[in-house]
């Protein structure tokens, strides 16, 4: 085996760090850059906030700047109803598909995955580096588009037709042709994991000898595989209809600002949204699996207990999502559909809800009898689980035509799945970065400040999303540039159904909160960057004493992973084996001979 | 360590890692062609009665654009073949066929989409309704002239295969201030149109994209023949079933736009 090591520090700067084919490099590229477009869509919202609490009022701090910026939807930092809803579109458009899927997909994905099934890179390291790049320059375009004339897109991240075609500005275009690129980084992304995954387990890497975490990345990858082409086919022909004037998403006698538009007809809104939630809820389990999965890895390390129910678990996996593609059109209960269809998509709505109970319970047996370890990963994921609890039980009513009625686009809803993809999703990827970090950089993040920001995400999460429930019980709509100040008591006094002045206050408090959550990120930010050059160094390569292969490599691990071809001997989580002479028993660790017995040859695969 | 299976089929899945990859890649473009179909459809269903063409298109023209393809993908099997059985110089003809056989493709293609475009409907001001190709539109000169015929109602513009559908053309010189609108066959002319240009025109592009990538293997890429005959014909083998994938979508792409 020639010296790769070597080989890897001759290619270079450029090749080593921007241009590379090394997975972990990229994972990390990955990670970074997703976790910019995090903060970034994070900092819409706290503008947004502002402007729901205090509509029309100058915003502080950022105003002047955003007036210098973007001009006039921003005029002496007062934030006009156009830019609410730029900001509204893209802070969903990059939450969604710049940061979280890139972070919980391809950082966490791409660093961990090879590692434990034993591989040495991807199957197709240079696939890789385009779908990094594809992602960049997607996520390029997006950027670029607040500094365009007219502002980005600003129809919702759902991007609806007719109405974002019938939106003059250009804003829509750089939309869909940044999707484009960031559906092409996703799709090469998926092959690849995928093939990685069924090519490259090493030698005694049975499928139920899996970590549970590359089972969900694999799921995942289908979902991806599959559900984001019907969006790119959707993407195209809403290019088409903003760019060649066809009629896919227009309807006949379709009328812009009163006059009647010059376009053929004979198209369908109803076809976009169809095309568009087809992906989008599969989507939603794009954006969990792989927290689950991460959650799975930390329960069983820090339990010291295998995972209870490691096979109920995958099938739940497997199960949901190929359930994932039958759901899509709860989201669409309000257009008129028949009750035939709705029953439908109520029942696989339900059904769906099963696997997913069935990971939550499975989760929450794994603690009991185990010595936890209470370190700041485990405590995110302590957390995820009654959070992802709270997102999916409310997503019940949601998932019933006739609750959904009354709930439909109110901030219940935003609430709900915020609280899947927020205290849920975030909180794993949190845990997930605590608990890597130490083989990326081969030193510990710090576990004081570590704790400081999770109870400060924790609690300030809670009092950001709780209210949101009550305020859209009481029928307060999302997307209002005003945060529902027409609606209320306060503007038409004794209006059936106004929004009474406790609901409306909670705007204020909710925007105190989220001001708050941002300054408990600071912390986080602070130990990341710090930990890389001061954080405590560990002793040895195996700091948690996990079971899997990735902990089984030297720190961090060079280009070609393992030092030598790993072989595995048995499942991923076996922890406190009795007899054992540790309370951990790695997967490549050989069975110990019997007197009188042949060594067993690792079967292939 | 080096990534295993590049080039040997690994023995429990008895595939190496490309093919596995183009699979997968296959599967997520019959996804992409799968949606388009399925607008294809909803929009067929939804509009209303009398107004989805039938005729628009020369059937001839893509009858032999069929049998191009299909060649096309019968030289592929065999370049591979080929390849297999270390007949060099074969390989080298057989793709050479198949590139022809594309690029004659993409140039029938192209001269259906021209005679689209110049293809018009006019409608004057008093409410006639002219329709037909352009023989002179000159933009200084007053008038424009078209090869075609005036029809009565817009809706037998739609049935051009019906008993009543062969009008004789003729020579129709239209003053410019006669014209109310005047719209050639483009996408934006009809949803139907939307959605042929939007398939064909896709489906070109993957032509295109194929051609590109077997022309690579061709020429410069088959240096590899050389060095790393297995892996090079594993490439060919690749690139083959990506090509057979575009023959197979455009055997779907006919019927459904030219047939029914």
């Amino acid at each position: 085996m020639h010296n790769h090591e070597a080989h890897h520090e001759d290619a270079g700067f450029w090749r080593t760090y921007v241009f590379s084919t090394d997975h972990k490099v990229i994972g990390i590229q990955y990670g970074m850059t997703a976790l910019c477009f995090l903060l970034f869509g994070f900092c819409l919202m706290m503008v947004m906030r502002w402007q729901i609490a205090h509509p029309g009022q100058p915003i502080p701090v950022v105003g002047p700047l955003l007036a210098a910026i973007l001009g006039e939807v921003a005029a002496k930092g007062i934030m006009a109803p156009d830019l609410y809803n730029m900001f509204g579109a893209m802070h969903g458009t990059i939450m969604v598909f710049m940061a979280i899927v890139p972070l919980a997909f391809a950082a966490f994905g791409n660093y961990v995955v090879p590692l434990q099934i034993g591989a040495p890179d991807m199957a197709f390291p240079r696939v890789n580096m385009a779908s990094y790049q594809a992602y960049v320059i997607g996520g390029l375009i997006m950027f670029v588009s607040f500094f365009i004339p007219g502002g980005p897109a600003q129809g919702g991240w759902t991007s609806y037709s007719p109405l974002v075609t019938s939106i003059p500005t250009d804003g829509q275009t750089f939309w869909i042709v940044g999707m484009v690129f960031l559906i092409t980084s996703s799709l090469l992304g998926a092959v690849n994991f995928i093939a990685t995954i069924i090519q490259l387990r090493a030698p005694g890497m049975t499928w139920m000898r899996l970590p549970f975490f590359v089972w969900a990345q694999f799921v995942t990858a289908f979902l991806l595989l599959l559900a984001f082409p019907p969006l790119e086919a959707a993407a195209i022909m809403q290019l088409m209809d903003k760019v060649a004037h066809t009629s896919f998403f227009l309807p006949t006698g379709l009328a812009v600002g009163g006059n009647l538009a010059h376009i053929s007809g004979g198209g369908s809104p109803l076809l976009w949204q169809h095309l568009f939630w087809f992906l989008a809820h599969p989507e939603v389990y794009v954006l969990i699996l792989p927290a689950m999965g991460i959650v799975g890895e930390i329960i069983a390390n820090n339990t010291r207990k295998p995972l209870w129910g490691y096979k109920s678990l995958v099938y739940s996996v497997l199960t949901i999502g190929f359930l994932s593609f039958i759901v899509w059109a709860h989201h669409m209960y309000l257009t008129g559909m028949g009750i035939r269809i709705a029953t439908f998509f109520q029942t696989t709505t339900m059904i769906i809800s099963i696997p997913s109970v069935i990971i939550l319970t499975c989760m929450f047996i794994s603690l009991w009898g185990g010595a936890i370890r209470f370190n700041t990963p485990m405590l995110f994921v302590m957390a995820f689980l009654p959070m992802f609890g709270i997102g999916g039980l409310t997503g019940l009513p949601l998932g019933f035509g006739y609750s959904d009625i009354h709930l439909h686009d109110t901030y219940y809803v935003i609430a709900h799945f915020h609280y899947i993809v927020a205290p849920g999703t975030i909180f794993a990827l949190f845990a997930g970065i605590y608990y890597w970090f130490p083989k990326m950089t081969g030193r510990m993040m710090n576990e004081f400040w570590g704790r400081v920001h999770f109870w400060l995400s924790l609690i300030f999460m809670n009092c950001i999303f709780q209210p949101m429930f009550a305020q859209g019980m009481a029928g307060m709509l999302r997307r209002m540039a005003d945060g529902g100040a027409n609606y209320s008591q306060a503007k038409v006094p004794g209006a059936i159904g106004g929004l009474g002045a406790n609901i409306m206050g909670l705007n204020t408090y909710i925007l105190w909160a989220a001001i708050c959550l941002g300054i408990g990120q600071i912390p986080f930010i602070i130990n990341l960057f710090w930990s890389i050059k001061h954080g405590k160094p560990i002793t040895s390569d195996n700091p948690w004493q996990a079971t899997t292969l990735e902990w089984q490599t030297p720190t961090p691990p060079p280009h070609g992973n393992f030092a030598t071809a790993p072989e595995v001997h048995r499942g991923p989580y076996e922890y406190s084996v009795p007899g054992h002479s540790t309370d951990f028993t790695p997967q490549n660790e050989p069975e110990a001979p019997k007197p009188g017995t042949r060594i067993p040859v690792p079967e292939l695969a | 360590m080096d990534i295993p299976y590049t080039v040997h089929a690994r023995p429990d899945t008895g595939l190496y890692n490309a093919k596995v990859g183009i699979w997968l890649f296959l599967a997520s473009e019959v996804m992409l062609f799968g949606a388009l179909f399925s607008a294809y459809i909803l929009l067929r269903v939804g509009a209303p009665e009398g107004f989805w063409p039938r005729g628009w298109l020369n059937v001839p023209v893509g009858t032999i654009n069929t049998l191009v393809l299909i060649t096309s993908s019968i030289t592929t099997v065999m370049a591979w073949a080929s390849c297999k059985m270390n007949q060099f110089g074969r390989f080298k003809f057989f793709h050479a066929c198949t590139i022809l056989l594309a690029i004659t493709f993409v140039c029938i293609k192209s001269y259906e989409y021209h005679d689209k475009f110049t293809h018009y409907e006019v409608i004057f001001k008093d409410g006639r309704i002219a329709d037909g190709h352009i023989v002179k539109n000159d933009p200084k000169a007053d008038s424009v002239t078209i090869s075609g015929h005036f029809v009565a109602d817009r809706k037998e513009l739609f049935d051009l295969v019906g008993p009543n559908a062969h009008h004789p053309h003729e020579e129709i010189r239209i003053p410019r201030d006669q014209i109310l609108r005047m719209e050639r066959y483009g996408p934006w002319h009809h949803t139907y149109l939307a959605i042929y240009f939007t398939l064909t025109g896709l489906h070109a592009l993957h032509v295109i994209g194929g051609a590109i990538v077997i022309g690579f293997l061709w020429g410069p890429g088959s240096r590899m023949w050389k060095t790393d005959r297995e892996r090079f014909t594993n490439r060919i083998e690749v690139s083959g079933l990506f090509w057979h994938f575009v023959d197979l979508v455009w055997i779907f792409l006919f019927p459904v736009l030219y047939l029914i």
